[in-house]
């Protein structure tokens, strides 16, 4: 199947864009996207069996690509330390276990984040922007990932703003992510599309252009806060953005989907079509990651699976 | 070919009729015959009832050897969803006030007696004479209705306020145990619902494998259950090789209890050994005589105490 085909406006380089006019231009000048096509092959790659072995090599390199996620109103410092215990041990019974990629919290929780994981390879991701709507002040917005990068958080989760982009002020969207990219420093910088305030797969498209064009590192589906959250096919489209990106640019921009990828299956089900679309070169915890929470311990419970032959129990599993 | 055209119902024209060469029947009685419609037995997982995993299904015959049907051959797929459904059931089940679960399984009852004659047939093809298999329903139905009878009795029965030497009010009260793995017994009813009734009406759920050489009635005692307000998943039917299925169910550490009431005795050993994995409570079989009083020792085999030291006086 021939979806994503750059066409002209690929060669548009990423530094320049003449205006909004052009930066409109650029973006509906994107081939569309064949919906049934894309939900097709999505679900056909779903239909893919990953057994035995094939599938323990799945799932730790799931567990290494997993961004331990908390964001609740009712996080406090102890549940914070509790998850980084868990990012640095995801199975306290076997130190085999990798270590998860990331922790994500709120912005006011990073320094805790980073005191529990210092020493330690695992990320302190922060989300920003007045996370989950987005609806504040460029200022508050700047004032919140500087704080969050200050505390010492590696990355940061912004989100867009919807209504400017579904407004078609893709000029706003565009230069708040690049002000954003800008207070990040050495931070990467991961743009949350929240797909599924997007309405159609045209969209999508669009909004990874605009992110990846505007200086995105990765970028994200979801806040997890809008149903539906990550899908597979939403997952295929923002796939072959950064596939085709590269092509066009040279630079390669990771991928993670975020919410309702509660179960192994699902996890392998995403490793399958990251290799199939973006290819093997994104099948690391640097390109591709997983927002997740309980996902984790399902994970952990098919790893003990495969290993004692034994079906596992969330008993036995830390509650989080 | 010209069968088909016969029993499809289509009009009888000279010309079919000579050249299929029905048996030589007269194309009147043709065109009354029906296409017989037989019942798939399937599976009942969370209140659904799919075939199996595997797609496998085995022949079940009657005791003479009569081909009677095909029933889905479980595997451990199954076993697995059927875990994960009583599982997801179990705080509903478990959180319902005694005298509604009493409600809810006296409804099953009334179900049950609503299907007295395809009991007794299914009964009569697994070999049960015609009254033989008449009292063994009647003794099913009532069966039940003396365990629905229990629901809001077991607390005063089972439990007890302790006296302490101290200015405590200290009382124990009977709780479920929670998934129960039931490997039921030969008697395709009323062994089966001697069984399952005291599991669930404390406030369990359950897996149950059925009977292996009889498990139709199983099956439609699933339709029953799936019809009289239980909640889908409270009860999982499995059907299939008891050898093959009953280890996972052993070995599962999302279940919290085994009835083996169905398994050979030498088969009894490794699955307590498996059953160990995770202090499940095991009931051994106990080569019990269904139709006789059967007494509180299934109500009781799967609760657990809880022990609560209210302060008085203070």
């Amino acid at each position: 199947m021939q979806v994503g085909r750059v066409g002209d406006a690929g060669g548009v380089p990423t530094e320049t864009v003449a205006g909004t006019a052009g930066l409109r231009d650029f973006l509906h000048g994107l081939p569309g996207v064949d919906q049934v096509g894309v939900e097709e092959r999505a679900k056909r790659l779903a239909t893919r069996s990953i057994k035995t072995s094939a599938k323990a090599q799945a799932i730790d390199a799931a567990i290494a690509m997993v961004d331990l996620t908390t964001l609740e109103g009712a996080d406090t410092p102890g549940k914070v330390r509790a998850l980084c215990a868990k990012a640095l041990r995801p199975d306290p019974d076997d130190p085999k276990v990798p270590r998860v990629a990331a922790v994500c919290v709120y912005s006011d929780l990073v320094g805790v984040a980073v005191e529990a994981l210092e020493g330690s390879d695992v990320k302190v991701a922060s989300v920003a922007t007045s996370f989950p709507s987005g609806r504040a002040p460029l200022a508050a917005k700047l004032a919140d990932t500087r704080a969050a990068v200050e505390a010492g958080a590696d990355e940061i989760d912004m989100v867009i703003d919807r209504g400017a982009f579904l407004a078609g002020d893709y000029g706003k969207v565009f230069d708040e992510i690049a002000a954003v990219k800008e207070a990040c420093g050495d931070a990467h910088l991961k743009v949350i599309l929240e797909t599924g305030e997007l309405v159609t797969y045209d969209n999508v498209r669009r909004a990874s252009w605009l992110a990846m064009r505007a200086g995105a590192d990765f970028i994200k589906t979801s806040t997890g806060k809008v149903s539906p959250a990550a899908t597979l096919p939403v997952t295929l489209v923002m796939l072959e953005a950064v596939r085709d990106f590269r092509a066009a640019t040279g630079r390669q921009v990771g991928v993670k989907p975020a919410g309702g990828i509660r179960t192994t299956k699902d996890a392998i089900r995403y490793l399958v079509l990251v290799n199939e679309t973006a290819g093997p070169d994104w099948l690391t915890p640097q390109w591709f990651r997983i927002g997740a929470s309980s996902l984790l311990n399902d994970l952990l419970m098919q790893r003990r699976k495969l290993a004692d032959c034994v079906y596992q129990g969330p008993d036995y599993f830390t509650v989080d | 070919m010209s069968e088909a055209g016969g029993v499809g119902g289509r009009p009888p024209t000279g010309s079919m009729s000579e050249a299929g060469g029905v048996g030589g029947r007269p194309t009147e009685k043709m065109s009354e015959q029906r296409l017989a419609v037989r019942k798939t037995y399937k599976l009942f997982i969370g209140g659904a009832f799919p075939r199996s995993e595997s797609g496998r299904t085995y022949p079940v015959n009657a005791p003479e050897g009569r081909f009677l049907a095909n029933a889905s051959q479980a595997s451990r797929k199954d076993v697995r969803d059927a875990v994960g459904a009583a599982r997801k059931a179990f705080g509903g089940w478990s959180g319902r006030t005694p005298y509604n679960r009493g409600q809810i399984l006296y409804r099953v009852a009334e179900m049950l007696e609503g299907r007295h004659a395809q009991f007794v047939d299914e009964l009569r093809a697994a070999g049960l004479g015609g009254n033989a298999a008449a009292r063994e329903v009647d003794a099913a139905v009532d069966r039940w209705v003396w365990y629905a009878g229990w629901a809001d009795k077991l607390g005063a029965v089972a439990g007890s306020a302790n006296p302490v030497a101290g200015p405590y009010f200290n009382f124990s009260t009977p709780e479920p145990t929670g998934v129960v793995g039931v490997v039921a017994p030969d008697s395709p009813l009323l062994g089966l619902v001697s069984v399952v009734a005291p599991v669930i009406v404390s406030g369990n759920t359950c897996v149950v494998v059925a009977s292996e050489p009889a498990p139709l009635p199983a099956v439609t005692l699933a339709e029953v259950l799936a019809t009289s307000d239980l909640p889908g998943g409270v009860v999982n039917i499995l059907t299939g090789r008891r050898a093959e299925l009953a280890p996972w169910l052993a070995s599962h550490l999302d279940v919290n209890a085994l009835d083996l009431a169905g398994v050979p005795d030498e088969q009894v050993g490794p699955l307590e050994e498996a059953a160990a994995g995770n202090l499940k409570r095991v009931l051994r079989p106990t080569g019990d005589d269904w139709t006789g009083d059967q007494g509180t020792r299934r109500l009781t085999a799967f609760l657990e105490t809880k022990t609560v030291w209210h302060p008085v006086g203070v």
